[in-house]
């Protein structure tokens, strides 16, 4: 069942290319698409398994992609090492938080995530000397592979294919590992999962650490990609559009998180003729999903298409 | 230097205060309905944007700041009625979702009503600063903090004094046994609303002839107002005062002693701090999980 649905899903991205050649919304926004779904799916373990809140993912986002930036440019490191560079000190940071901060709950832990999101950022427009302030950093060489260089789209579009199919690849064998279950049961009840035996601190901590790092990769891709990277990226803006992506595709859900990067994507692609009605969409979205499909669009619509499906066949035997 | 200090302490007092106003907001309909309504930053420049609109339309300036507060309250029962009432019992990370929702829509709006720009509401009274022991002071600061302690005093003599305030109070103590009692907890989580919505305008308005308003101008301050109520330990009115007045003066302090582009780092910094070691807030109660 696993492997069908990512071989499904691995055909659909490699489809995509093949039938629709130097297509804009294949290669540019497929890229991007790519790219939110390793965030979202990363995000989705944390929000969606573990029923832990984080409105500042944006801020380990942006670490792999200063990372990335300034080891490159400034310091003319291999990329791959800057990469792996950055997926450290993200996940270091990212382990020395997560003790403190996830001992918080609900409320507590929104307004924790936040503010790091929000001193991450601060420290992105203001330590100039490193990061170039708010104007950014151009000039970041493209990706190289041991000597296979990624410049142009329908290269990028292959290596993030296959960067996001291995990060659903990975959460669902995260999901279903021991860790997973255990995750699960935090979120079901933290206190009932002590009580059962599980280190839950160690569980959370070492969801905090992953979706981290699933984050500073995409970080360091996008920075590449981009061949820039300015503080506006990675806002507590963008923290809250991945929380939208993971609710609108359903929380606890691998292929609906992917599911929601891609519709969002698509969608802000297609708002981009209407800019100014961008914000009223996306909140009321927000709000409609949470209100009447709490397990989101596409949990929720395939529920519901299940139902109807049994419904159908129940009625069609006499 | 003392001059110095002295001219940080009442930058900050002043900013404080409205973080005091929005805190307070929050830990009104904490108190009521257990959710932290992301939107609370909204309010406060809908209140400032419309008296812009209506000051623009003619209205004299009192007279807009009234009718501004009054929609802005109407907007937070409707978003009571629309939005948090159809979702009753979700979990806290789904009204956490509803109510950021709300927000982005709320500037989405405003957004198309009246653009991106930036606008500044005229001072109430003048713009002639106030010289004390070497400090510079305007007088709408004066203002500011003049209007904050009357609408704490308010608000807590609400609380205290009125049928209404205990009524809401019990809602928050319990809401099964004051829907028992015969308090209609429905009403009460939309007066809740309402009055909150009304003190972010108000905050808006009171903050809008110092700093500019925007479409955006709320996500910052709802944040403060938000770290306001989470230092003061969320769901107690005065220590959300007292945590925007701590943050307002730490800030300033900070803007002024050590970097100005840093002083939300540090504010937060602060907040965050406060969290890992005292995780129910400065002045929370001390609650021990119910499993």
């Amino acid at each position: 069942m696993r492997l069908a649905g990512l071989s499904t899903f691995a055909t659909g991205i490699a489809l995509l290319p093949v039938l629709f050649p130097d297509n804009y919304f294949v290669t540019v926004v497929g890229v991007s698409a790519g790219l939110h779904i390793i965030l979202v799916v990363g995000l989705n373990l944390l929000m969606g398994y573990a029923g832990q809140i984080s409105l500042g993912h944006a801020a380990f986002f942006g670490m792999g992609a200063y990372a990335s930036a300034i080891l490159t440019t400034r310091y003319a490191w291999p990329s791959l090492l800057a990469m792996a560079a950055g997926l450290l000190v993200a996940g270091l940071i990212a382990w020395l938080l997560a003790r403190p901060i996830l001992r918080l709950r609900g409320h507590y832990l929104a307004m924790a995530t936040l503010g790091f999101g929000i001193i991450v950022h601060v420290v992105m427009v203001q330590a100039t000397d490193w990061t170039g302030g708010p104007d950014g950093m151009a000039g970041i060489p493209s990706l190289n592979l041991l000597g296979w260089e990624v410049d142009s789209d329908q290269r990028w579009y292959g290596v993030v294919a296959v960067a996001a199919l291995l990060a659903i690849w990975l959460s669902l064998n995260i999901v279903d590992s021991r860790i997973g279950r255990a995750l699960r049961a935090v979120r079901g009840s933290e206190f009932a999962a002590r009580m059962m035996g599980i280190d839950t601190t160690r569980a959370k901590t070492q969801v905090f650490v992953v979706s981290a790092l699933f984050a500073a990769f995409a970080g360091s891709l996008f920075a590449h990609q981009q061949a820039f990277v300015s503080p506006d990226s990675f806002s507590l803006l963008v923290s809250v559009e991945l929380v939208i992506m993971v609710v609108l595709g359903g929380m606890a859900s691998t292929f609906g998180a992917a599911c929601g990067a891609i519709a969002l994507t698509l969608l802000n692609e297609g708002l981009v003729v209407f800019e100014d009605y961008e914000m009223l969409i996306h909140g009321a979205l927000l709000m409609v999903v949470m209100i009447f499909l709490p397990q989101g669009l596409f949990v929720g619509l395939s529920q519901g298409g299940r139902r109807l499906w049994t419904l159908l066949a129940s009625t069609a035997k006499p | 230097m003392p001059e110095q200090l002295l001219q940080f302490l009442a930058t900050g007092v002043t900013v404080g205060s409205i973080y005091a106003l929005v805190g307070l907001g929050f830990a009104l309909i904490y108190n009521a309905s257990d959710v932290v309504n992301f939107a609370q930053g909204e309010f406060v420049m809908l209140g400032a944007m419309t008296t812009v609109a209506l000051l623009n339309a003619g209205l004299p300036l009192a007279l807009a700041g009234v009718v501004a507060t009054l929609l802005t309250a109407l907007v937070g029962l409707l978003l009571e009625r629309l939005a948090i009432e159809p979702a009753a019992g979700a979990s806290v990370v789904s009204t956490i979702i509803i109510t950021i929702g709300a927000a982005i829509f709320l500037r989405g709006v405003v957004l198309l009503l009246w653009g991106k720009g930036f606008h500044v509401l005229p001072p109430f009274t003048g713009d002639t600063p106030i010289q004390f022991w070497g400090a510079t002071l305007l007088p709408q600061s004066l203002w500011v903090l003049g209007i904050t302690a009357l609408l704490v005093a308010l608000v807590r003599a609400f609380f205290n004094r009125t049928l209404l305030g205990k009524a809401l109070l019990a809602c928050s103590f319990n809401r099964n046994a004051a829907q028992l009692v015969g308090i209609d907890v429905r009403v009460m989580l939309r007066l809740a609303y309402a009055l909150s919505a009304a003190l972010g305008a108000l905050a808006g308005i009171l903050v809008a002839p110092i700093t500019f308003t925007s479409y955006e101008a709320g996500v910052m301050l709802g944040l403060k107002g938000f770290s306001a109520a989470i230092v003061g330990g969320i769901g107690n009115p005065m220590g959300a005062v007292a945590g925007g007045l701590l943050l307002g003066v730490l800030e300033s302090l900070g803007a002024g002693l050590i970097s100005s582009g840093y002083k939300d780092a540090i504010a937060f910094l602060f907040v965050l701090m406060v969290l890992f070691f005292e995780p129910t807030g400065l002045f929370g109660h001390k609650t021990a999980e119910r499993v």
